[in-house]
């Protein structure tokens, strides 16, 4: 609590620094330990689990890029949590629209069903949604996971939308219909462009809540084609058991998305993660 | 916070219009909102009644809607579990931890970045980083450090003479999970408390110090209230999700050694998917369902009351 006295400052931080560090250390040692563990035989492994590797054994990270299922994989995630997001967003915003800017019997009635859907844990839930998807004939389909995670999202993304389309003036609206706009003209040419700060808070949601996502494609996928990253990583763990160097490199390979998207978009993953859960 | 109650309505009704107008707006608000609605109770509102309603029964999920009606007798044979007990006891453990270790961890060193330190902006990409990663990868990434003989956090720690057997061990398997829970969140709730504290105007900070507080008295007397709401946010937040924890005692441990680090979703897990006794699991779902809300309606009530009048999440009938 030194602000503004800047002369003090310089020497204060040093302790701070340090502290820093110390935390810094304890979030990277795990992951720098599996990046340079993936270069390691086992043997060099446990006898020096931290130094640089004597010889850079490259074959665990080549030998998890020239196999076809890690590449399958990291299809099956980008599809079904970019299908996810298109779903979850598409329908939310069509209804957080009409839930913005008209009147009608029985408005709130739907809207409170909607966010009382934010008190539904997914884990709950778990059971129905099999046996249902399996009566559909969704199971080993990506659209069961698709359609699944898309209705447990839309609570949220609705009504941080709503928020976002009521801020926008009346005016607005009465303009574009006097020139001659269909609501979903005004929709899809005005409210949409002008919303893209909301959208993308919404999206980053859905779309890292896609990409990690365990639990629901662990009891609709038991085919190997339709595995998503998470999946596979715990089944190459348990395919691997003691080859530890082969599953970091694995591990590695499959944090280059994620870490990937962080860095290119840290502000908005930031800002979405945390804005998002806070207004649930 | 809110979004349930906020501003005037910025609703325009239309001009009356001839009755052929206004049969058509009645058409534009179904299309827009039926898709939304349709998927909306087909996979949640109706699953949810499902569950409810077939924790009722003896099934095994097969063969349309239960018929074997038993009453209470799941629940029944559920409160006598002692297994469930233990998942209860689990699930205290991790909330007083999170509460009385990993938030306060979080707020000093959100505290921390607030200063105007160099490199702060890279001290938060790294600290926030690992809440970016899976459960699954966090999970089988420490399963690997975490391994009882020749695992990576047993050499580091060798070095002090100290020797674990970490998630093997049932006396340390509950710390050892907490510690991985730890490094993936704290750095959510460090994000939401430095956005409260940069919520609050610096001139209050700076009125207290030119009235002669200490750093520590006004952190204790400025700070730390005002900060109240968002903490009372992301304790909240912990809670419910550690209610739900699942993913990472699954890839961590499986609930093991010999349970002693189940949670109520990985016993719901088990009965309803390795013994398909799925009435009998529902019926852990719905008391996880009704700890979650009974959790959220009483702690919003009590709790939160000042901070969210019409919190979206309340059911508490505000409009």
């Amino acid at each position: 609590m030194n602000h503004g006295k800047a002369t003090r400052a310089r020497r204060t931080t040093l302790p701070l620094h340090l502290v820093a560090w110390i935390v810094g250390a304890f979030i990277l040692i795990p992951v720098v330990y599996a990046v340079l563990g993936g270069f390691k035989q086992n043997s060099e492994l446990s006898a020096n689990p931290f130094g640089l590797p004597e010889t850079w054994a490259t074959g665990n990270y080549t030998e998890v890029l020239a196999s076809g299922s890690f590449w399958l994989q990291l299809w099956n995630s980008t599809f079904i949590a970019v299908a996810t997001t298109v779903v979850t967003v598409a329908l939310s915003a069509l209804a957080a629209f009409v839930f913005a800017r008209f009147a009608f019997r029985g408005r709130e009635l739907y809207f409170t069903l909607f966010t009382a859907g934010l008190m539904f844990p997914f884990a709950v839930a778990i059971l129905p949604i099999f046996v249902l998807l399996r009566t559909l004939g969704l199971l080993d389909n990506p659209m069961g996971v698709i359609l699944t995670q898309a209705a447990f999202g839309l609570p949220l993304t609705i009504i941080i939308l709503r928020g976002f389309f009521r801020s926008i003036p009346g005016e607005l609206e009465e303009a574009a219909t006097i020139d001659g706009c269909t609501p979903f003209g005004f929709f899809w040419r005005i409210l949409l462009p002008m919303a893209r700060p909301a959208i993308a808070t919404v999206s980053v949601l859905a779309i890292v809540g896609s990409w990690n996502n365990f639990m629901l494609p662990l009891v609709v996928f038991s085919e190997e084609a339709s595995w998503t990253l998470p999946l596979g990583i715990q089944q190459f763990q348990g395919q691997y058991a003691s080859d530890t160097a082969r599953i970091l490199a694995y591990l590695v390979l499959a944090m280059v998305p994620a870490l990937g998207f962080y860095a290119i978009a840290e502000r908005h993953l930031v800002g979405g993660l945390t804005a998002g859960a806070t207004k649930g | 916070m809110t979004t349930l109650t906020r501003g005037p309505e910025a609703v325009k009704l239309p001009a009356p219009a001839p009755a052929a107008r206004r049969r058509g707006r009645w058409v534009t608000i179904a299309l827009f909102l039926l898709p939304a609605l349709v998927l909306f109770l087909l996979l949640v509102v109706a699953p949810m009644l499902v569950a409810v309603y077939s924790s009722a029964f003896k099934w095994n999920g097969f063969g349309g809607l239960p018929t074997d009606f038993i009453g209470f007798d799941n629940f029944t044979r559920l409160f006598s579990s002692e297994i469930f007990a233990q998942d209860l006891g689990h699930l205290l453990v991790l909330v007083v931890l999170s509460i009385c270790v990993q938030l306060p961890f979080s707020l000093a060193l959100a505290m921390l970045l607030n200063q105007r330190i160099r490199g702060r902006a890279l001290y938060r990409v790294v600290f926030f980083a690992p809440y970016v990663l899976s459960e699954v990868i966090t999970g089988v990434l420490f399963s690997l450090i975490l391994a009882p003989d020749a695992g990576m956090a047993n050499q580091l720690l060798s070095v002090f003479g100290i020797e674990s057997e970490w998630l093997a061990d049932p006396d340390t398997v509950m710390p050892s999970l907490f510690l991985v829970m730890t490094w993936k969140y704290f750095g959510f709730h460090m994000m939401i408390y430095l956005a409260g504290r940069q919520n609050i105007p610096n001139e209050l900070i700076e009125a207290a110090q030119i009235d002669g507080a200490t750093g520590w008295k006004t952190f204790r007397h400025v700070t730390l209230p005002l900060l109240g709401p968002t903490i009372r946010i992301s304790i909240f937040l912990s809670v419910i999700y550690t209610i739900q924890l699942f993913d990472l005692v699954w890839i961590l441990t499986g609930g093991g050694p010999s349970h002693s680090s189940e949670t109520m979703a990985v016993t719901m897990m088990e009965w309803g998917f390795k013994r398909t006794q799925v009435g009998y699991a529902s019926a852990i779902s719905v008391v996880m369902f009704m700890l979650s809300l009974v959790f959220a309606l009483v702690y919003q009530r009590f709790v939160m009351r000042r901070d969210l009048e019409g919190a979206s999440t309340s059911m508490g009938g505000r409009r």
